[in-house]
């Protein structure tokens, strides 16, 4: 962790021309092949930038290796397990997680300090600070690029995967700015969590089941956004844009996903996004959904977990029940909560259904949950 | 916020129900929890299913299981969070259990291990 900031560095400059071609190009039809390419290129970059940097900065050092190059272990699985195990000293328990994503999309990703800005939605100051603090930390927990210790695999792992997790949702989940850059989030976090699934050590059911939980939902990109970059809603979307290989590779990771006894909250999730893949209503898809929900409430509560349950009950149980539910829940400064129950009211009593999507409208972020509300109210 | 535990009593807990029936209890159970949990009020819960259950008595007499012996069973608990007894007996009126002819869900609070109770 001494040299982590030309890690960066490295990364950043190296990593960025294939950052700038394959967003463009959706995900690629075999992600192995396109990630050995990347890890190549990336690798001896890596390489010819390490060697000038040590021509320049360490002469005694390329002295004492004369009469040659430097043999550098090209092949993919050295190129791969390094990645790992920088994966796992960036996810250190020492950091808190919004740093490990910083750090992750700087070293892991390559992206720029500009970029990650523009990716947390945060500012450029915010993010060199976070990624200073983080670094010295490592530096001071003498934190060491290795991989973890057999035993310590699992506990560690946890928090990998937290990180990529969250990576993943800040690209899923925040429609506001740069659209092309957020899918990215989500592109890499896929690209980090299938390494993950590929190395034998770490290939774990929980890993397959969050790759599983992100190639449901990426399977659903395309038909997010209209023409005019507007948030289309999971009922109005055109199925015929979901892309049917990532659902298949979905289906693939979580039967993975189900050796062992674990039941993570990404098997559950996974298994929700499934459900949701299957785009006509059913009373079996929705009591299935409200099921998982209830469990995954137990094990992970969230706000969104929590709305997401109520409009499944609504399925289920009908409006007037999760109206009675949706209030218990109280979530009142949040605007998904009164987007839920101006939409549980419709019909019901539009009066209130219009004061639930007005207090909506009023604290809702973004340009697109404001127009997707304002079209709610128009609706009335 | 207090920590209060809801135990489920069964007056009688030789009777089997059917397969049929305790899938719809079960579903109701999830359902009831479910809304608990939305609220961010669920702590942790457990089924204590009648195998393998023994009852340890007075000079180490062990004795299988409750029933028989007691007219009484506990099927089951959950741990929930709320600001008051009142709010925890809000949780419990909701649960499944009381369906069941005689059966009740005793509400007791749960000493924080703070070294202030």
């Amino acid at each position: 962790m001494e040299h982590i900031e030309l890690a960066e560095d490295i990364a950043g400059e190296t990593f960025l021309a294939a950052l700038e071609t394959w967003p463009y190009k959706g995900i690629p039809e075999n992600p192995a092949a396109w990630l050995y390419t990347v890890a190549k290129n990336k690798a001896a970059n890596h390489y010819s930038r390490l060697q000038t940097f040590r021509a320049k900065i360490t002469p005694a050092l390329q002295q004492a290796s004369s009469g040659g190059e430097i043999d550098i272990d090209l092949s993919d699985r050295n190129i791969t397990d390094s990645q790992l195990q920088m994966i796992f000293a960036i996810c250190h328990p020492a950091i808190p997680p919004e740093a490990q994503i910083g750090l992750a999309l700087r070293i892991l990703c390559g992206f720029g300090i500009d970029e990650i800005a523009n990716a947390l939605l945060t500012n450029k100051e915010t993010v060199n600070k976070r990624l200073y603090r983080a670094r010295e930390k490592l530096r001071q927990e003498k934190v060491e690029i290795t991989f973890p210790a057999p035993g310590e695999v699992n506990r560690r792992l946890e928090t990998v995967l937290t990180t990529l997790y969250l990576l993943f949702n800040e690209g899923y989940y925040s429609e506001s700015q740069g659209a092309v850059l957020r899918e990215e989030l989500c592109l890499e976090a896929m690209r980090l969590t299938y390494l993950l699934a590929g190395n034998e050590s770490t290939n774990l059911p929980p890993v397959n089941a969050l790759l599983s939980l992100m190639c449901f939902h990426a399977s659903r990109f395309p038909a997010r956004k209209n023409d005019h970059g507007e948030i289309v809603l999971y009922h109005d979307q055109d199925e015929n844009l979901w892309n049917l290989e990532l659902i298949g590779k979905g289906a693939y990771y979580l039967h993975r996903a189900s050796g062992g006894d674990q039941l993570s909250k990404y098997h559950i999730e996974a298994t929700i996004a499934y459900w949701h893949t299957v785009k006509e209503d059913s009373a079996e898809k929705w009591e299935n959904i409200l099921q998982l929900y209830n469990r995954l409430l137990t094990i992970a509560y969230s706000p969104i977990a929590a709305l997401n349950r109520t409009f499944a009950l609504s399925k289920t149980k009908g409006k007037p029940a999760a109206i009675a539910e949706a209030e218990k829940l109280a979530l009142t400064d949040n605007h998904y909560y009164h987007t839920l129950l101006g939409e549980l009211y419709t019909g019901i009593d539009n009066g209130k259904a219009r004061i639930h999507l007005e207090a909506a409208s009023q604290l809702a972020k973004t340009e697109a949950d404001k127009s997707t509300i304002r079209r709610m109210l128009e609706g009335l | 916020m207090d920590e209060f535990i809801l135990i489920f009593r069964h007056e009688d807990g030789t009777k089997v129900a059917s397969p049929e029936q305790m899938q719809v209890w079960m579903k109701q159970t999830m359902d009831w929890i479910g809304g608990i949990a939305a609220q961010n009020k669920f702590k942790h819960g457990n089924g204590l299913p009648f195998e393998d259950a023994r009852v340890v008595w007075h000079n180490n007499v062990v004795t299988n299981g409750p029933f028989g012996d007691i007219k009484e069973t506990i099927g089951g608990y959950i741990i929930v969070k709320a600001e008051s007894v009142d709010e925890a007996v809000e949780f419990a009126k909701g649960c499944p259990v009381l369906q069941g002819d005689g059966n009740s869900v005793e509400v007791r609070k749960i000493i924080k291990g703070d070294g202030i109770h």
